[in-house]
């Protein structure tokens, strides 16, 4: 049987350097003895063929958590080991007594440098552990790799975070998700895209590893075909796709559903918007004159993702209301233009609230179109304050904002009031709701405490297709 | 400096990884040529040479120039070289 002990440690731990005699101690055993240092070839300094772990392979490959550590190897295959410092175990282990005699029974020793933030990445890239099936380009001497990236097309127009080989493996950390498993095909060329893929995108848009599965989840609930993503790219309106995430996950990456949360500032509502529009844009090949035909656009095809606000456990949650389980966490899909700011410092009784809400949501699209456009409304907590003090809860709500958008046809017909705009004619005692009922008008809750203000976000005309385009939402996995 | 520095191809992959150079023209004949000095020593005499040969041969050139080579073409004159000439030669080096 060919024994071994192999000791790990680093001259910067307290540990490693205060138990340098036992190093000698053991060196001086039976069983032969290899040493590595990560950190100084120098130390231990008390014995001889001390191996060089600077590059961090060996300790790598031992998988080295914590230094210093004692492993025994017994014919190649490690059969124990001891970690940190604890005097029953190394002499048990190294089948020596006496080891350490004055020092400490047991003391804890440091993080090692192979597992450092970053390392352990770096390290599978540096020693081939990894395999990336996107094809590598490799740089010039005098290209910067940001300017290389807008060169080749991959941007928003905003710099992108080159996705290098660790940056990769350290997003695909962020999901239990194969990188060769097929998510879809992307539009609007259909290209068949895998979890590999669009974790480079992530990396593209500055993403973090845990915003991984929700970045996925968009993805996925973008390719349900009732979200039409196709349409909304290639449409001359205004729309992108606009995200509200739903449950624990939202919190637990850091999303913003308050203050300014449709604002700047924040990195996950910034960068998992960013991520799918950047996928569509490098793998769909979907690009801003190319078959995306948008009149004008909007900011938010940067990215338009925010969370919902749940704090307010007798609210009925925009997922919950979507069929979900209370608890799940979930990224709902709109096809969203812009906000349109809604002030109402005055109506403090909900019935007049909601008369109110209904005149600035009748002007989504045009004032005198019905059932045409979508819209989200996000309540403000000031605003929202009013239903629920008032006993009206979610469901109260929407029913009263659907009556309060139910007009006369009559003045709502082409030519009417003097505007050729308008609905189609016929039916003129006919009251026509402004929303399909059943998901025309998105409620959420959303906003920072201060302010009698509410948004509206208008949607795509697709609501006039209301079997074929509807807003999709969609749990988010691991 | 990005020696050694590498990326993942983050698109579709339809594409070359390399961008092509456009293929030269077989001939000059209704061509515009640009001429531009970068701004090297006596670069500007080379390029009346030139000038002075495709001008005898019928060939529309316009003449562009660098203040310093160490100042950047994009800022002086690629843009409008890529809008106004079909060819551009440089006079590179002193």
């Amino acid at each position: 049987m060919a024994e071994q002990l192999i000791v790990v440690a680093k001259r910067d731990c307290p540990t490693c350097t205060m138990i340098e005699p036992v190093y000698a101690q053991l060196a001086a055993g039976a069983t032969p003895l290899a040493v590595y240092s990560q950190d100084d070839p120098t130390f231990p300094g008390n014995i001889d063929g001390v191996i060089d772990d600077r590059d961090l392979e060996t300790s790598y490959r031992r998988d080295i958590e914590i230094v210093p550590t004692l492993i025994r190897v017994s014919d190649g295959a490690e059969v124990g080991r001891a970690v940190g410092w604890h005097r029953d175990e190394w002499q048990k282990l190294a089948g020596q007594d006496g080891l350490g005699e004055g020092l400490p029974a047991s003391q804890p020793g440091c993080g090692a440098r192979n597992v450092e933030p970053g390392m352990r990445e770096r390290l599978m890239v540096r020693f081939g552990d990894v395999h990336i099936a996107a094809r590598r380009i490799e740089l010039g001497e005098y290209d910067d790799p940001l300017e290389s990236c807008f060169e080749r097309g991959w941007t928003d127009g905003l710099p992108v975070v080159p996705p290098t080989d660790e940056r990769i493996v350290r997003m695909l950390a962020g999901t239990t998700r194969a990188p060769d498993e097929i998510v879809g095909l992307i539009p609007p060329n259909r290209v068949s895209c895998s979890v590999e893929k669009v974790a480079i995108n992530a990396v593209l848009a500055g993403c973090r590893p845990e915003y991984m599965p929700v970045v996925l989840a968009v993805v996925e609930a973008a390719l349900i075909p009732e979200f039409a993503m196709h349409g909304l790219l290639c449409t001359t309106y205004f729309s992108g796709p606009t995200i509200i995430v739903n449950g624990p996950v939202s919190r637990a990456i850091g999303m913003n559903s308050g203050l300014n949360c449709l604002g700047q500032g924040n990195r996950a509502n910034a960068t998992i918007g960013r991520a799918f529009q950047l996928l569509i844009r490098n793998v769909g090949g979907g690009v801003p004159g190319g078959i995306d035909r948008a009149t004008f656009g909007n900011p938010g095809k940067y990215s338009f993702c925010f969370a919902e606000d749940e704090s307010d456990a007798e609210w009925t949650p925009l997922s919950v209301a979507r069929g979900f389980e209370p608890g799940a966490s979930t990224v709902t899909l709109f096809h969203g233009d812009g906000v349109q700011a809604f002030t109402d410092q005055k109506s403090r009784a909900p019935d007049e609230l909601a008369r109110s809400l209904a005149m600035s949501l009748n002007a989504v699209g045009h004032y005198k179109m019905a059932q045409y456009s979508n819209a989200i409304l996000l309540l403000s907590p000031e605003h929202y304050a009013i239903f629920r003090d008032a006993g009206w809860d979610r469901a109260r709500i929407e029913e009263e904002l659907h009556a309060a958008t139910t007009r006369p046809a009559k003045d709502l017909v082409r030519g009417a009031h003097g505007v050729g705009e308008g609905i189609a004619p016929g039916g003129a005692d006919a009251m026509v709701p402004k929303f399909w009922r059943d998901h025309g008008l998105l409620v959420a809750r959303a906003g920072g405490p201060a302010g009698l203000f509410s948004a509206i976000i208008g949607g795509w005309m697709g609501g006039r297709a209301r079997d074929v385009v509807q807003p999709v939402t969609k749990e988010i996995g691991t | 400096m990005s020696e050694g520095f590498a990326m993942r191809d983050p698109t579709a992959e339809l594409g070359s990884a390399k961008r092509q150079r456009l293929a030269p023209p077989e001939s000059l004949d209704g061509r515009v040529v640009a001429l531009l000095d970068i701004g090297k020593e006596r670069g500007g005499e080379f390029l009346d040479s030139i000038e002075e040969v495709l001008s005898a041969r019928g060939v529309a050139v316009k003449r562009y120039a660098k203040p310093s080579p160490t100042t950047l073409a994009a800022d002086y004159a690629s843009p409008d070289i890529a809008v106004e000439c079909d060819v551009v030669i440089e006079a590179l080096a002193d």
